[in-house]
């Protein structure tokens, strides 16, 4: 059982892991938080836009797009 | 050394009680509002739908009720316009109650700015609406259970078909009117924030006013954020509050 | 203002050198993460899912609706279907209408004539005031009474979001918000509404390029002229189904022009003006929701149609006092509006347009539904036609004043993209409190307008198409 850990924007829809760690700053980092997504949250991949990029994320029962460079910011585990 | 309403742009009759409607993007603030108000703000349903604050009267059991409908918001720890702006009007514009509007399908969320409403006011209506849409869903809400955790009394309603308003009406005003007395629960921080936030409450106490949370106001500062601290200071436009203050001041450097 | 006491200050500068924004960061984090696990432990016991969370529906709903093949051109099929609805449905109201007004104009005047009221107040009174109003209520009030319940049926729905995620990697191109596509959803029903709307875009940069561009989606006021012109010069003279349909396939293009121009202009101003980099992006997708149809249908007909009436009497009517005025005041043989136009028709001509046509512009700045009005006003008032009351007259009117399809194209463009109306700019006004930026939310479009109807027209005249 290894658990590895990776961008939340490399996460396969319907995918899903913990948050480990944000590496995100300043206020990008406060409105992640605010999402709700601190350490030991459960996320979920649920889908793409048509062109990849923003995908949706079900972030304690509400579905909220990201784009991929602030998905990028937010670490995931996964065992 | 009363605060008035004034520099909010909302000016109550004088036997008026003011409640603010406060609670995540669409949550049916707007649909409540309509509800209590009789009034036709705009409703859809997707979130940031309001952004102009609307305010509302209505008369429930002879008393007198001004309601004002904030924007959405995820949190009040003022990391967006709208957050500030709820934030200063729950905190500074000293409502009689403040209502937060929850989404019964997705309480976790919800709660959290329930829990953070309550830190700074403990005049707090919880409206647990959407409660068909949890029933559709077959989510069970135990309100009951959930008045009794969180200390303040919880409704359901369905806003939309107008289920529920009668009591939410009931709860906003005794807790207005002080019948109701609320035990609000307290998030419990880590102990090394908790003592820095005390110790930081004693330094800051002589420079505000007493009915602010100074607690609440350390935990702040303690996160770097200064503005609410800002936000008081650039709202005492009454002299008698400066006062207050300066005495407070001038005890604190001596 | 209170300025912050001397004391206090210190305590906070002090309160900055002993907590490092390391701590600070840490700090928020652990007081973030105590509320969540707070709700969380509170949440478990109250709440009690006996199913998935999420609604299987909503799900394939969404499959669908943002898939990479269908996403978009769903997006347009709505569009359409909306436009085909509200084209199909207005033809008919409009014409009774149209047949309505003009039975009761015929009869005011008769009653000026009985009562001998002079020439020219039956003229600035009926032919001016009552005329404006009719056409205004005639022309304009249906489709926009059809259009926007639909429009709101979609928004109750929970659809907007969906738009604003499958349109966000193009704006993100342009260095813009996603957001914006949710401001110009709203600028469709009115585009002083769609202004403000773009307070939910947090970022000051991307707010005022959303604020600057939400003119390129055409408003309900324009929306009609959009259509009724099409209808005249794509689709023939009377309403069949052919002609209904390439009428809505035409606006429908010129709306893609719109969000063309308008993903252009952003991009544009992020690279001269604005510069900056897209900021942060979040954006819910709430679940759908069944519209209270009845309840929806109902209010937002009332709501447009109370609306354009208001706006009707208060500047239709002014606006059409003033053309007749224009009209029948004469320095020497040419009334004042012949100057005008004839001094502007140059001009007009390079844009493919005529001086008419732009001086309907012109004196429909204070609202977008009187310029075409207006204008048929000003041809009226020139020659004589008396009976307007279909597609078909308004048609010969528009061929015997020399239009080809070049001028439709040409005044379409310009309608599409030409400046904000004079309530908009208001509100861009109280919005960005900037009358640098007021200003500029009108030329830039008003350039934006010229360019590319001297070029549509330019190339149409060179390659001998007219
Ligand atoms: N099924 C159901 N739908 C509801 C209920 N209350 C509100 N709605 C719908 O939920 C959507 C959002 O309602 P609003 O009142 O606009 O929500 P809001 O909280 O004001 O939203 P923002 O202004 O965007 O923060 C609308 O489509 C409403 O019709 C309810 O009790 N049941
Ligand atoms: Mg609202």
């Amino acid at each position: 059982m290894s658990v590895s850990i990776v961008p939340l924007s490399q996460l396969p829809n319907g995918g899903s892991g913990r948050v480990a760690s944000l590496t995100a700053q300043g206020l990008i980092r406060r409105h992640l938080l605010d999402l709700g997504l601190v350490t030991g949250s459960w996320v979920e991949a649920i889908r793409r836009s048509p062109a990849g990029d923003p995908a949706a994320f079900n972030i304690r029962g509400a579905i909220i797009a990201l784009r991929n460079e602030d998905a990028n910011q937010i670490l995931i585990s996964i065992d | 050394m009363e605060l008035t309403y004034v520099d909010f742009g909302l000016k109550p009759l004088p036997d008026q009680l003011v409640i603010a409607l406060a609670g995540n993007p669409n949550t049916g603030k707007s649909t409540v509002f309509n509800a209590l108000t009789g009034l036709k703000q705009h409703t859809g349903n997707w979130p940031g739908k309001t952004v102009l604050r609307a305010e509302g009267s209505f008369i429930h059991r002879n008393n007198k009720i001004l309601l004002v409908d904030l924007p959405g918001t995820y949190s009040l720890l003022a990391t967006s316009a709208d957050e500030q702006v709820a934030r200063d009007f729950i905190c500074l514009g000293r409502p009689n109650a403040t209502v937060v509007v929850t989404d019964a399908t997705c309480l976790e969320r919800n709660l959290n700015l329930v829990l953070q409403v309550m830190e700074i006011t403990p005049k707090v209506v919880v409206c647990v609406n959407l409660m068909d849409e949890a029933k559709r869903r077959k989510i069970r809400v135990d309100v009951d259970t959930l008045s009794r955790e969180l200390g303040v009394p919880c409704i359901p309603t369905t806003a939309r078909d107008g289920v529920g308003l009668d009591k939410l009406k009931d709860a906003i005003l005794d807790v207005a009117t002080g019948v109701t007395v609320t035990s609000p629960r307290r998030v419990t921080y880590e102990p090394y924030i908790k003592q820095a936030a005390t110790q930081l409450e004693a330094r800051i106490r002589p420079f505000l006013p007493k009915w602010v949370n100074h607690y609440w106001i350390a935990l702040r500062l303690l996160e770097g954020d200064s503005s609410i601290i800002k936000a008081i200071w650039s709202r005492l436009e009454d002299d008698s509050v400066r006062a207050v203050i300066k005495e407070g001041t001038a005890a604190w450097a001596r | 203002m209170g300025t912050l006491n001397s004391s206090l200050s210190s305590l906070l500068s002090n309160l900055a050198q002993e907590i490092n924004p390391k701590e600070t960061q840490e700090i928020r984090d652990s007081i973030v993460g105590s509320i969540y696990s707070c709700a969380e432990a509170i949440a478990e016991k109250v709440a009690h899912h006996e199913l998935e969370r999420r609604s299987e529906l909503d799900q394939k709903i969404d499959n669908v609706v943002t898939s990479r093949l269908l996403g978009i051109p769903i997006m347009l099929a709505l569009l359409g279907a909306i436009l085909w609805i509200t084209i199909t449905g207005a033809n008919y109201p409009s014409e009774m209408l149209a047949v309505g007004l003009f039975w009761l104009e015929d009869q005011i005047t008769k009653l000026f004539i009985m009562i001998n009221a002079p020439a020219w107040l039956h003229g600035v009174l009926v032919l001016g005031m009552y005329r404006g109003l009719a056409w205004v209520v005639s022309v304009m009030l249906p489709p926009m009474a059809i259009f926007f319940p639909l429009f709101t049926l979609l928004e109750d729905l929970g659809y907007l979001p969906r738009v604003a995620f499958n349109l966000d990697r193009y704006f993100k191109k342009a260095c813009a918000h996603g957001k914006q596509a949710l401001t110009m959803c709203m600028g469709f029903g009115c585009n002083a509404a769609g202004v403000i709307s773009c307070r939910i875009i947090e970022s000051p940069r991307e707010r005022l390029i959303a604020i600057l561009t939400n003119n390129f989606v055409p408003c309900n006021g324009r929306f009609p002229t959009l259509i009724t012109l099409s209808m005249i010069f794509l689709g023939g003279t009377v309403a069949t189904s052919y002609s209904t349909a390439a009428a809505t396939a035409s606006v429908v293009g010129l709306v893609l022009v719109g969000v063309g121009i308008t993903l252009l202009i952003s991009w544009l101003l992020s690279k001269t003006v604005l510069k900056g980099v897209p900021s942060f992006f979040t954006l819910e997708l709430p679940p759908y929701r069944k519209p209270q149809v009845g309840r929806i249908l109902v209010r937002s007909l009332l709501d447009r149609t109370i609306f354009v009436l208001m706006r009707a009497v208060v500047v239709a009517a002014p606006a059409g006092a003033i053309t007749w005025i224009l009209a029948n005041i004469f320095i020497g043989d040419l009334s004042i509006l012949a100057h005008l136009a004839g001094w502007l028709d140059p001009f007009g001509r390079l844009l493919g347009m005529d001086g008419i046509i732009l001086m309907a512009f012109i004196l429909g700045l204070p609202a977008n539904e009187i310029v075409l009005p207006i204008m048929i006003m000003s041809y009226v008032s020139a020659g004589a036609i008396l009976e307007l009351d279909s597609l078909n007259a308004l048609r010969t009117l528009l061929i015997d004043n020399g239009w080809t399809w070049l001028t439709a194209l040409s005044m379409m463009l310009f309608s599409l993209l030409h400046y904000p109306c004079g309530t908009t700019l208001l509100t861009i006004y109280k919005e960005t409190k900037s009358m640098k930026w007021t200003v500029f939310s009108a030329l830039m479009p008003l350039a934006v307008a010229i360019i590319v109807t001297l070029l549509v027209a330019q190339t149409a005249f060179l390659l001998g198409l007219v």
